[in-house]
């Protein structure tokens, strides 16, 4: 009997693990077959489409999907064809799944989404010579070649790696600006998470930013993952310090929690979050009243009236019923970056990685190489790996972003 | 003011840190072992509750009430499929079983909830209370975790100590065997003591979601482990030593965070539980054993 027992268990884990590594393969979704004889280019999305910041993953996996469909549609000479693998916002995890990518032929990432893990993966494709465009990684470590506190590169430049998104000093220095000129607060308390590298590097251009316009800080204070769940000591630090407005450069779960904390506090400050604030009045079940009124950055607003930004929006509606956030557009954007690479160095599926990878570095540095996307036009490349492009504030109003104008 | 507020802060923190325990100083005391899965129980009580609020749509009240039915048959049936088999077992395999059970949890929860948070709404509406011009700020929450874990924990010990089947858990906790030779169901008292705690564990997760209101799959795993200590600075195995050692170290939590240390916190809440099984290994209100030989 108990033999019989202990099997059935066995047999059951055996399932649930094989259960698991079933979904696992079916994430790594492939979009449509491309027509005729072009051998399509294989490029490889990586981000979180489970976990905390899955919203982040899915939202970017979803945008670079329509655009891939879109591509393909038009059976042109430039075909993609697209994997996108889990990797929970682990580093770990993204190393891993950056190699299930490899092992499916990958020619160009698109990836990964969230910066801690696309720092080690931007290191690995660098050694591989696999060309990287990010929608979403913002911090300078996923390109290297930065100058930390003390004057020092501690990360070389990856010159294979680019952003499609604006860089975590940009993200800290413009929402210093941006409160100091629209006189938001005068009082700034900043809550970050200390274990996170997103995190840490907005906060720190935010300060020292906040010094030199002048932005007076009045409380910092820190959590981890985790001691993500209890904010009464940093909100009491804020109030107590008279704090009129709280910078969150964090993601929107915590985010969601300080809302909820503070209200139940009865303290009522403005609230400044970064692109990782994006998502939250997509959360199930969220209170969006407690949101109103926060501000948070992004290049992408899904109201804007233009062609290409409708278009989007009511494509991505149809598809997945929800409305698009940046991450999204990002995605989107990140693929017609490279379609448009790709086309003006008439590049070809059947070069090497190497060759595309250094072929692509050119085109994307060439000062003649703009690109007209959702989140910006006539937007170029550094050499750096940054992206000419300037944060926007919105405000949540009603559940939903309204354009901020001082 | 500020010591006051944390201190209401620790209070209430650690008034779910003590219900928490009390599910696992009851398991302990009686099975003489560690369900490292309690935590993941609380999970899925969370859970539970949120499904019969907002899918089923009922009121919150039996909400909890099939959170705890639910958890209640999910403890028995964890007692029964994984620590049953191993009665006779060495204490380390009843262990590494528990853990695994935990991580069977977690990623079951996983696999059926999908991992993007969940935002529960809280089950109690009581408005918060402002003294001294909103200095001092009690929430709702607070006061409704720490009455249930003081009516909980005068419950439990009225139980054991009067009820047949509490005067059952004693013995079977003093000596199974004994206890077997006196007609006492051995194998029902501790299926009884797992399906106890299992509720609790309902009751906790409910009102932990209430105050933290995010549901993932893991977020019983912190909590499970912050109790456990808890339950062995109180002394694990005595119930009123549970409450006194969860609501010491949510205490000790928040005005180390607010005093010391943000970043500290933890280590020095983990430090606690050092310091106490090197000064008092059974803890502040744990029995001294004396071994037999």
């Amino acid at each position: 009997m108990k033999k019989i027992v202990a099997l059935l268990l066995v047999l059951v884990m055996a399932c649930a693990l094989f259960a698991a590594c079933g979904e696992k393969k079916s994430e790594g979704s492939q979009s449509d077959k491309p027509a005729g004889e072009v051998k399509p280019f294989v490029i490889g999305g990586i981000g979180p489409l489970t976990g905390g910041a899955a919203t982040y993953g899915n939202a970017a996996k979803n945008g670079a999907e329509i655009a891939v469909e879109e591509i393909n549609a038009l059976k042109g000479d430039v075909q993609f064809t697209l994997y996108y693998e889990d990797d929970e916002h682990d580093p770990e995890k993204s190393l891993n799944a950056y190699n299930t990518l490899k092992d499916k032929g990958l020619q160009i990432l698109l990836g990964t989404v969230t910066t801690s893990p696309c720092i080690e993966v931007s290191a690995q494709a660098n050694a591989d010579r696999i060309f990287e465009l990010t929608p979403s990684a913002s911090s300078t470590d996923v390109l290297g070649g930065f100058e930390d506190e003390s004057g020092n590169i501690t990360i070389a430049r990856k010159d294979n790696v680019f952003q499609m998104c604006f860089t975590d000093p940009n993200q800290g220095i413009a929402s210093a600006e941006y409160i100091k000129t629209n006189n938001i607060g005068t009082k700034v308390a900043v809550i970050y998470k200390n274990d996170d590298a997103y995190s840490t590097g907005i906060y720190q251009k935010f300060i020292s930013q906040a010094a030199k316009v002048g932005l007076e800080v009045v409380s910092i204070t820190t959590f981890t993952a985790d001691t993500a769940t209890d904010f009464s000591v940093q909100l009491a630090d804020a109030k107590n310090n008279g704090a009129d407005l709280v910078f969150l450069p964090i993601y929107f779960e915590p985010a969601s929690l300080i809302l909820a904390q503070a209200n139940s506090m009865g303290y009522e400050p403005a609230f400044f979050g970064v692109d990782g604030m994006d998502g939250i009045l997509t959360m199930k079940n969220f209170d969006v009243s407690l949101a109103e009124g926060v501000f948070l950055l992004t290049p992408f607003s899904a109201d804007a009236e233009d062609e290409q930004t409708k278009n989007f929006v009511s494509t991505y509606q149809s598809k997945f019923g929800e409305i698009p956030n940046q991450f999204a557009a990002d995605g989107y954007d990140t693929v017609y970056a490279l379609y448009n690479a790709i086309k003006k160095g008439n590049l070809t599926s059947d070069m090497t990685n190497a060759e595309l990878c250094e072929k692509l570095i050119g085109i994307f540095t060439s000062a003649d190489f703009k690109f007209d996307g959702l989140t910006g036009s006539g937007v170029t490349w550094a050499t750096t790996g940054e992206v000419s492009k300037a944060p926007k504030a919105v405000v949540i109003k009603d559940g939903v972003y309204v354009g901020y104008n001082g | 003011m500020n010591f006051l507020n944390s201190l209401i802060g620790g209070i209430s923190l650690g008034s779910i840190y003590a219900i928490i325990a009390l599910g696992y100083t009851m398991v302990y005391g009686i099975a003489k072992m560690l369900n490292f899965a309690h935590g993941d129980v609380i999970m899925v009580g969370g859970y539970v509750c949120y499904l019969a609020m907002f899918n089923l749509g009922l009121p919150a009240i039996p909400a909890i009430l099939i959170a705890m039915a639910v958890c209640t048959v999910l403890g028995i049936v964890i007692e029964g499929l994984a620590y049953r088999p191993l009665r006779q077992a060495s204490s380390l395999a009843v262990l590494i079983t528990a853990i695994g059970v935990s991580y069977f949890l977690q990623n079951a929860a996983l696999l059926i909830w999908g991992s993007n948070p969940k935002v529960f709404t809280s089950v109690i509406n009581i408005p918060a209370k402002s003294l001294f011009d909103g200095q001092l700020v009690i929430k709702g929450e607070s006061f409704v975790t720490v009455s249930v874990c003081i009516i909980i924990m005068i419950g439990l010990t009225l139980f054991t100590r009067y009820t047949r089947a509490g005067k059952a858990m004693r013995a079977v906790a003093e000596d199974k065997g004994a206890a077997q030779l006196m007609g006492i169901n051995v194998n029902f008292t501790i299926s009884l003591t797992f399906a106890i705690g299992s509720g609790l564990a309902a009751i906790a997760g409910v009102l932990y979601c209430s105050a933290y209101p995010i549901l993932t799959p893991t977020l019983g795993s912190i909590p499970g482990i912050k109790s456990f200590i808890a339950a062995v600075l109180g002394g694990i195995g005595s119930i009123p030593g549970a409450m006194l050692g969860g609501i010491l170290l949510g205490v000790i939590e928040i005005l180390s965070r607010a005093y010391i240390s943000m970043e500290l916190s933890d280590a020095i809440v983990f430090g606690v539980l050092i310091i106490v099984l090197l000064v008092k290994p059974t803890g502040l209100l744990g029995k001294k054993i004396r071994e037999k030989v």
